[in-house]
């Protein structure tokens, strides 16, 4: 019975360690969409930011390590919005562009200054950090409640940015351009604007889930250590129909699809294949895709191109 | 307030440049608007009164010239300080998010936190003080043409502007809707505002302006009070002394009598057989809605029938069923084997814009083609139709994006009538066309329709339909009427009314 | 969105169907500035990270073309799962399918090749390699043709769903070689080698050149004819630069003709996939292809969407990495540099193109 309780437990806590790197990206990529932007260069945003966070970290701290991460999720960020919202040249294209320019990068960069010596970087992480009384509630406490403090920060973000989408004029703003721009213009907004803050936000969400994954989790960098989660965010967005809290759940979901592996080598069921199991949070984007409310919850200007002035 | 404040016009733009590339656009164009009043701009199609407007809305930068804001020279640079001068605009093509609600399209634009129970609450107030019946809560893609464009306006209205621009507003509307529309300009202009009122059309001009200024070729000809000018020489200034009267006439929609003129344009024989036929037709689209329901229309060879209707009345997919581009989903159609058609929408839905025109006229057909395409035999075709249809081109070699409007359309136009086909269905014709290319371009109809092809066509401009066709029909909300050849039954059988 | 693969394309390259020689010439410029623009690239990456950029540049040449291995073993083998998944992105693209998935359908190309081997056993030559690579082709056709349903009967972004799709292809390859197809020891995550009899024949004495290869080049001639002279390639065509158009004045079964060029891009990822396992690993495993099916998607937009010009861009892109290979054993550079230096052609492209479109805009403007 108590080995029952660990198990779960355990499994809830790999859920939301799981899930936070990629609510990161996911939230940030809504936003994102939301303003008719789809960046298939998160993927490069997230490694960037673990570069950026790990050489950070290894300088001046774990903190620093965050701002850094954040930042070089900006950046490179910001050459995708000079030629996909600056430009308007095709989203899908220059994602890809972007992601393989910050794999080489990175992956150069690192391999450059430090791995060819052979030394492995290891850098500073932060542990746990169980906040009294809520950590305590049976079953999902720990797992929700005693994580890294970078956990916390999600925990208010996805709120604010929902309350922030749904009860602000630049809320509205940013949907409308998503939706219809020229409707925007003619109301004064400026699409480039738009698109390009939520472009650099999604940047920085992104840089974040990268730092996240070295300084709170892997403890080092690894050369494509973001492992595809940019494009699992894009599944996310999906699942999540464009909303901030659905987002929030659907991350949750992917992240429990890959706990699983871990519980059954727990359990001993090695012999289930786990890869089934990786599976079906993909699934199960294709499906709500194809659902009538999935196809309607989608931004009707996603990655248009042929917009106006300004 | 000092003396030349209080004489100062509200707006004034003056000698205005507008510049694209190496042709322009506006060419010395001026306009002065004074409080208190409704000022339309006339022109044709191209003349450039939407780009002079957008210039003053600050979508455009003009290249050269000066506008002044009550007096004082101030750059408009965005619509955005457009509306911070108190200048709104509602477009000819809507600017509504459709899924947004009312309140939110209303609220766009603002800074700072939005509440929407305090957005709805005030455009219930401003609908309600500017008697424009408008529910906040509604989402935009729920509303009636009429209603958007009331959203449109109250949009404008909750910026407090005191220039409201108009561009053709009533071009989308049923006549008793488009006479409502201008009670309120006048009501609006009367309470202290003005109005820029952008119109082809002279009959909207001079029922409700107090100023007339008529644009062409980017210039400004004329600048008048309504009271001291006629339609003779209002439509002398808009399209010069080489126009021919016919044309001016119902392109303007001047009071010529239109039964006459039918009757004078149309072979004495309309007994030809029956060639383009449907016959209880519904249509039912992808949401389930039924758009076309129970139908029933015929064209025989050798006549021009004419169909008129308010948008979203079912009339698009009406004439896909007859030009065999759509099954309908109950009752029977009868088709000729080979049904020419040409769309609204050029751009869309008849164009590869950057194909080259051999490749454009290759597209007729391809459907049903099987085998190697022979492009010897095709270039030859194209050229047999830039030749016949006059189309103005560098060569066949040339993308279609690299004709003018007009030119594209008489391209589309040829490639649909090239083989003779026994029907011709056609939407629009002349949208966005100058006065030279819609003469060609009915000359090309009436041609059709005298060596004996079937024409259909829809026009959203009662004037225009009752001036081309022999016979009309009149579509209200899926349902299909015939009507007679009058203008004020046409007008009233389009909002529903049964007086057929 | 579902015909905005169009706006991949420039002005220039819908009417590509018929090229004059000016422009064929102009195709030529094209390729050459690319490679000046790679190698000029190449030495201020190698230059930033401090490397010695002669070392470097000359392992590279080494690499790729030092020798008669270099060029057949290495660069020539590496161009052909990148020109024929290259040829499966052109034939998406130009029926305005944005099929990211080139990927996913490669791997079950290989993986459908790899079941028959399964299945089949060490039989017959002539019975199996055709039936291998049939079946990679099904497979891969079969893959994208789920992508195909998905936008056809219920409008889901194919974007999306191919990187769905993609991954999960990898998870079902994953657990092939782990399951199902395991080679009989279960150690090794991968599965039973192909015997030397059931390997593709080679074109060349001396090399690893294997009929893939003659493959490649004969298809992509073929979709150069298929595109200009045949009433089918032009449907395909007139779809992607405008599916309304296509419709409504050509009266063109848009959905027949987009699900067959999705199934077919998908069917030419699965051929890349079986040749590369039936001509060059022998084997499945988890790292199959280092992405060929990503970097299919720069060399068909390096070549302009132009079949021909895929041979030509696979070369160049064969050509660096096998180079890479070298200047990371010779010269110590890392060799995903040559990531960066593909992304930022790429880039280049893009920017070109806009800033060509830009200009005729101006142009008609001032028509």
């Amino acid at each position: 019975m108590i080995a029952d309780m660990s198990l779960t437990s355990g499994f809830l806590d790999a859920t939301v360690r799981w899930a936070t790197p990629l609510a990161f990206a996911a939230l940030g990529e809504c936003v994102s969409e939301r303003a008719g932007v789809i960046n298939i260069g998160l993927e490069g945003a997230i490694i960037c930011g673990a570069l950026g966070a790990t050489v950070a970290a290894g300088i001046a701290g774990v903190g620093a390590g965050f701002v850094a991460g954040a930042l070089a999720g900006v950046f490179i960020a910001a050459i995708f919005a000079l030629f996909a919202v600056w430009m308007r040249a095709d989203q899908i294209i220059t994602g890809t562009a972007i992601t393989m320019l910050s794999l080489g990068l990175t992956g150069t960069i690192y391999a450059t200054y430090y791995g060819a010596n052979g030394v492995a970087l290891s850098t500073p992480t932060i542990h746990p950090l169980p906040i009294p009384g809520l950590s305590a509630i049976p079953i999902v406490g720990g797992a929700l409640f005693a994580q890294p403090a970078i956990t916390y920060l999600l925990y208010v973000l996805v709120p604010v940015v929902a309350w922030w989408m749904a009860r602000t004029h630049a809320g509205l703003a940013l949907r409308a351009v998503g939706e219809h721009p020229e409707a925007a213009i003619a109301a004064g907004i400026k699409p480039r604007r738009v698109q390009a803050a939520a472009v650099l936000f999604a940047g920085a969400t992104a840089g974040l889930a990268g730092a996240t994954l070295v300084l709170a989790q892997a403890g080092t960098f690894v050369e494509g250590m973001s492992a595809g989660r940019g494009f699992i965010a894009i599944a996310i967005v999906v699942l999540g129909r464009w909303r901030p809290w659905g987002v929030a759940g659907a991350a949750l979901l992917f992240g429990a699809a890959n706990a699983l592996q871990s519980l059954f080598q727990a359990m001993g069921w090695e012999h289930i294949p786990y890869q089934l199991f990786l599976v079906v949070p993909y699934v199960l984007t294709l499906v709500v895709l194809a659902g009538a409310s999935g196809r309607a919850a989608a931004p009707a200007a996603l990655s248009r191109r042929d917009i106006g002035a300004s | 307030m000092t003396v030349a404040e209080v004489h100062a016009p509200l707006l004034s733009l003056d000698s205005v440049v507008h510049r694209f590339g190496s042709s322009l656009a506006l060419d010395n164009a001026s306009l002065t608007v004074q409080p208190g009043t409704v000022h339309a701009l006339l022109g044709e199609n191209g003349a450039g009164k939407t780009t002079l407007m957008r210039v003053a809305f600050g979508m455009l930068a003009p290249t050269r010239g000066t506008i002044r804001l009550r007096g004082a020279p101030v750059v408009v640079s965005s619509p955005a300080a457009a509306l911070a001068m108190g200048i709104g605009m509602v477009h000819q093509h809507f600017t509504l998010v459709s899924a947004m609600s009312v309140a939110e399209n209303v609220a766009l634009g603002r800074h700072g936190l939005f509440h929407p129970a305090a957005a709805a609450a005030r455009v219930q107030e401003i609908s309600a003080q500017a008697g424009l019946a408008l529910d906040p809560h509604a989402f935009v893609h729920t509303l009636s043409v009429g209603a958007q464009q009331r959203c449109e306006i109250v949009k404008a209205l909750a910026r407090d502007v005191q220039l409201l621009i108009l561009d053709e507003p009533t071009a989308v509307l049923a006549p008793s809707e488009a006479a409502e529309l201008l009670q309120w300009i006048r009501r609006f202009a009367d309470a202290g505002h003005a109005v820029v009122l952008i119109t082809h059309k002279l009959r909207d001009a001079l029922a409700v302006a107090d100023e007339v200024t008529v644009l062409r070729r980017g210039r400004t000809v004329l600048t008048k009070r309504a009271a001291d000018t006629t339609h003779a020489e209002l439509a002398s200034a808009m399209f010069g002394d080489d126009a021919r009267p016919a044309e001016v006439e119902h392109i303007a929609g001047t009071d010529a009598d239109r039964d006459e003129q039918a009757s004078a344009q149309t072979p004495a024989t309309r007994s030809g057989t029956v060639v383009l036929a449907a016959i209880g037709a519904s249509v039912t689209d992808a949401r389930g809605v039924t758009v076309v329901r129970d139908a029933s229309l015929h064209v025989n060879a050798g006549e021009i029938v004419g169909v008129a209707a308010i948008e979203g009345a079912g009339q698009h997919q009406m004439m896909r069923v007859l030009a065999g581009r759509l099954a309908p989903t109950a009752g029977r159609v009868t088709l000729p084997a080979d049904v020419g058609f040409v769309p609204e929408d050029r751009h869309r839905d008849a164009l590869l814009l950057d194909g080259t025109l051999d490749e454009n006229i290759a597209l007729r057909g391809a459907g049903a083609r099987r085998g190697r395409l022979s492009w010897g035999s095709l270039r030859a075709a194209t050229a047999d139709i830039v030749t016949r249809f006059d189309v103005r081109t560098s060569g066949v070699s040339a993308t279609a994006r690299a004709l003018s409007g007009g030119n594209q359309q008489k391209l589309v136009l040829g490639r649909e009538l090239a083989d003779r086909p026994d029907a011709l269905v056609v939407e629009n014709p002349t949208r966005g066309l100058d006065f030279r290319a819609i003469a060609s371009v009915h000359a090309a109809l009436r041609a059709a329709r005298d060596a004996g092809t079937a024409v259909l066509m829809y026009g959203s401009d009662i004037d225009e339909v009752l001036a081309l066709a022999d016979r009309v029909y009149v579509m209200h909300n899926g349902a299909v009427l015939e009507s007679t050849h009058d203008r004020d039954v046409v007008g009233r059988a389009m909002l529903g009314g049964s007086t057929i | 969105m579902t015909s905005d693969g169009a706006s991949v394309r420039t002005q220039a390259e819908v009417s590509s169907g018929r090229r004059s020689l000016a422009t064929m010439l102009l195709a030529v410029a094209r390729v050459a500035i690319l490679a000046g623009l790679t190698i000029t690239l190449l030495i201020v990456l190698l230059l930033v990270t401090g490397h010695d950029a002669g070392a470097a540049l000359s392992a590279l040449a080494r690499g790729a073309f030092g020798s008669w291995y270099a060029i057949t073993s290495a660069t020539l083998v590496r161009m052909v799962p990148l020109g024929l998944a290259g040829l499966a992105v052109v034939v998406a693209f130009r029926a305005g399918i944005l099929n990211i998935g080139a990927e996913g359908q490669l791997l079950m190309g290989a993986s459908a090749a790899g079941a028959v081997f399964a299945v089949l056993g060490a039989t017959n030559a002539v019975l199996a390699l055709p039936l291998m690579l049939l079946c990679g082709m099904l497979a891969g056709g079969a893959w994208a043709a789920i992508a195909a349903f998905l936008r056809q009967r219920f409008g889901v972004l194919e974007v999306i769903s191919t990187i769905m799709l993609n991954f999960v292809a990898l998870s079902l390859m994953g657990w092939l070689v782990r399951g199902p197809l395991q080679e009989p020891t279960h150690i090794a995550p991968q599965s039973t080698s192909l015997p030397v009899s059931l390997h593709l024949p080679t074109l060349l004495p001396n090399s690893q050149l294997h009929v893939g290869a003659l493959v490649l080049v004969m298809l992509a001639i073929a979709l150069w004819w298929w595109f200009r002279s045949t009433a089918s390639g032009f449907r395909v065509r007139a779809v992607g630069a405008n599916a309304a158009a296509a419709a409504s004045a050509g009266q063109i079964n848009v959905a027949r003709t987009t699900a067959t060029a999705f199934v077919l891009s998908g069917a030419l990822a699965g051929l890349a996939g079986s040749v590369e396992y039936t001509g060059v690993t022998y084997a499945l495993y988890d790292s199959f292809s280092p992405g060929y099916g990503y970097t299919a998607i720069a060399v068909a937009l390096l070549a302009g969407l132009h079949p021909l010009g895929v041979l030509a861009t696979a070369l160049l892109f064969g050509a660096l990495e096998a180079g890479a290979s070298a200047m990371q054993r010779d010269a110590g550079v890392p060799s995903v540099v040559v990531s960066v230096v593909e992304a930022s052609l790429i880039l280049a492209v893009v920017a070109a193109q806009q800033w060509q479109s830009r200009a005729v805009t101006r142009a008609e403007a001032s028509a």
